[in-house]
């Protein structure tokens, strides 16, 4: 059974503009290698618990102490656009 | 006479303790091979000659001064996925091109701390997704052995650079095969420990629950030496083991005698070239001869390991690669909103693999989905480990080719992301088990191309593993060299 993949809705949750062109090869790409991913359902049964991490930790804490921060004069050389030490971006909300 | 900079970190680091040359000029002989090379096997993405020179002075007068440590003075080469403080690091991608980390990565500030020299920054796999090393936003790297054919990937620069002479050592990244299978193509030792032994800290994600950070090295006992250097917990990465320090290269050469070495038999099946089969079974037949008793074993899972990997890894990626969003680093791509801004900028800055990768990830994550791949592909993981597990009961060590294939020529599996994936289906297994594994050359095949024998230990049986890989090395006695390399000396 192939795969059919609503290629602008995923892309549109991944936040990715593709072309017409890169949206037609994915959708035959995407079809094919899901197709033989889909294989792990053979085997995955029930009672076979799921592992995130092969080695699991939990509850991993470090000491409680203050450590100086990055300067902010290194990071913010890095973005795109800031203003009065912070990052600036486009209209978030709608202006009434 | 064999140059400065073919020679092992072992040896150069006996000469510069008994003062027979200096860090000053192995690195010159480091950056005349690159000259030498560089335009051919494109290997680097930043290089940084007045730097490391400053570095390798500070630690000449170090190791005069006695008691260096042991990487001290030894020219290094990083994966351009290492973040390192002050110089350019971009992942291969478009997207993160003249991004100056404002920190440096656990393992190379471990490593500048004891005196290492940064040459430069590797070429590889944007964001280190791929096999060749074609998925590069910056060009492909060219194999030394033969530069129309692909290095492997995605540390497919610091692999290449190790086997040209460009670098002693280097560092890459394992998330499927990674360091592994870029060894293996270009007649190198590539090791990836176990998964939590090097901090992840620095390193730019790919799919956490997998990535670890491994070596290329001419030979098992820098390995060994490399790895004592940046192994070890750090509070920065909540998944670092909390193991000890310790010298990797004692007892390595403790000999094999008695060991139990499983053969894997779903790794000798199809798609496995017969070059490679019988270099690898005679490496075997090496190991017996040693002292080992040599059996087969089986790891059943092994033909879902790739489908489960191809749904775990892209689903990691996909939230891991959600930073890139133009706004506080990297390319930005204007639009009216922010969301436009965003869209447009991860449109225009990420390659054609990383966009199949994010695609399918956000795809085996949504609504609807989850349970059927990404859910589905964590229970496969579960099988995986106790394929291992049952394997372990009766052996030490296990035994495959690194890669089905030698390297194959640039452009022949671009368009087949199917048969490109398939070049990892014998290492992605010890990273969904987080189990160390590492390859080292076997031998050359018909077309004169390296082929590595890749040996699996326990998790945290790094000691195992090195001391069986360096009896094999010892035995295979592996001296090829690229014609590049040999040319050159001519």
């Amino acid at each position: 059974m192939p795969v059919e993949i609503d290629i602008d809705h995923v892309a549109r949750l991944a936040r990715l503009e593709l072309s017409d062109e890169e949206k037609g090869r994915l959708r035959t790409q995407l079809a094919v290698i899901l197709d033989n991913a889909a294989k792990v359902g053979e085997v995955a049964t029930e009672d076979v618990p799921p592992t995130a991490y092969a080695i699991p930790r939990s509850n991993v804490l470090r000491p409680d102490e203050l450590t100086p921060s990055l300067p902010v004069e290194e990071v913010l050389a890095n973005a795109p656009e800031v203003e009065d030490d912070r990052f600036k971006v486009p209209r978030i909300v709608e202006v009434e | 006479m064999t140059a400065l900079c073919d020679r092992s970190a072992t040896e150069l680091g006996a000469m510069l303790r008994a003062a027979e040359t200096s860090s000053v000029e192995i690195t010159a002989a480091c950056f005349e091979r690159i000259e030498a090379v560089e335009d051919r096997v494109r290997a680097f993405l930043a290089r940084r000659e007045d730097a490391a020179q400053e570095q390798a002075t500070a630690a000449d007068s170090r190791i005069a001064s006695g008691g260096a440590p042991a990487v001290a003075g030894i020219p290094l080469a990083l994966k351009d996925v290492l973040s390192t403080r002050g110089v350019e690091t971009t992942c291969g991608s478009k997207i993160l091109e003249g991004y100056v980390p404002p920190y440096d990565c656990t393992p190379w500030k471990r490593l500048k701390d004891d005196g290492s020299v940064l040459l430069g920054k590797t070429n590889c796999d944007e964001f280190a997704m791929g096999s060749s090393n074609e998925n590069s936003a910056f060009g492909p790297v060219h194999n030394p052995w033969d530069l129309t054919m692909v290095p492997g990937g995605s540390s497919g620069g610091s692999a290449a650079a190790v086997a040209a002479g460009a670098a002693i050592w280097a560092l890459g990244t394992d998330t499927g095969g990674s360091v592994r299978q870029p060894a293996s193509l270009c007649g190198v030792v590539g090791l990836k420990p176990t998964y939590g032994l090097i901090s992840r800290y620095g390193l730019i994600a790919f799919a956490s629950s997998l990535d670890t950070i491994g070596t290329f090295t001419r030979g098992v006992r820098d390995a060994a030496l490399l790895l004592s250097c940046i192994a070890g917990k750090d509070v920065m990465d909540a998944t670092s083991l909390d193991t000890p320090g310790r010298d990797y290269t004692e007892r390595i050469d403790g000999g094999i005698d008695g060991l139990r070495v499983g053969v894997v038999r779903e790794a000798f099946g199809e798609g496995v070239e017969a070059g490679v089969e019988s270099s690898v079974r005679a490496a075997i037949d090496r190991l017996a001869a040693l002292g080992a008793t040599v059996g087969e074993t089986s790891l059943p899972h092994t033909d879902y390991a790739l489908s489960a990997y191809y749904l775990i890894a892209p689903s990691e990626a996909s939230s891991n690669l959600a930073r890139y969003d133009g706004v506080r680093y990297g390319l930005r791509v204007d639009g009216a909103d922010s969301i436009e801004m965003m869209t447009r900028t991860r449109g225009a800055g990420f390659g054609a693999e990383v966009k199949r990768r994010i695609m399918l990830g956000t795809y085996a994550l949504s609504a609807g989905y989850y349970e059927a791949y990404y859910g589905q592909a964590q229970k496969v993981r579960t099988l995986i480990i106790r394929d291992y597990e049952a394997a372990f009961s009766d052996f030490d060590v296990l035994v495959s080719p690194t890669s089905p294939t030698t390297a194959f020529p640039i452009g022949a599996k671009v368009d087949d992301p199917l048969a490109m994936y398939l070049n990892d289906v014998f290492t992605i297994p010890a990273n969904l088990s987080g189990m160390p594994a590492i390859s080292i050359p076997s031998g050359l095949d018909e077309k004169g191309l390296p082929v590595g024998v890749q040996i699996t230990a326990p998790v945290l049986r790094e000691d195992v593993l090195l001391r069986t890989a360096f009896a094999l090395e010892q035995a295979i006695a592996f001296d090829g060299r690229p014609r590049l390399v040999t040319d050159l000396a001519a």
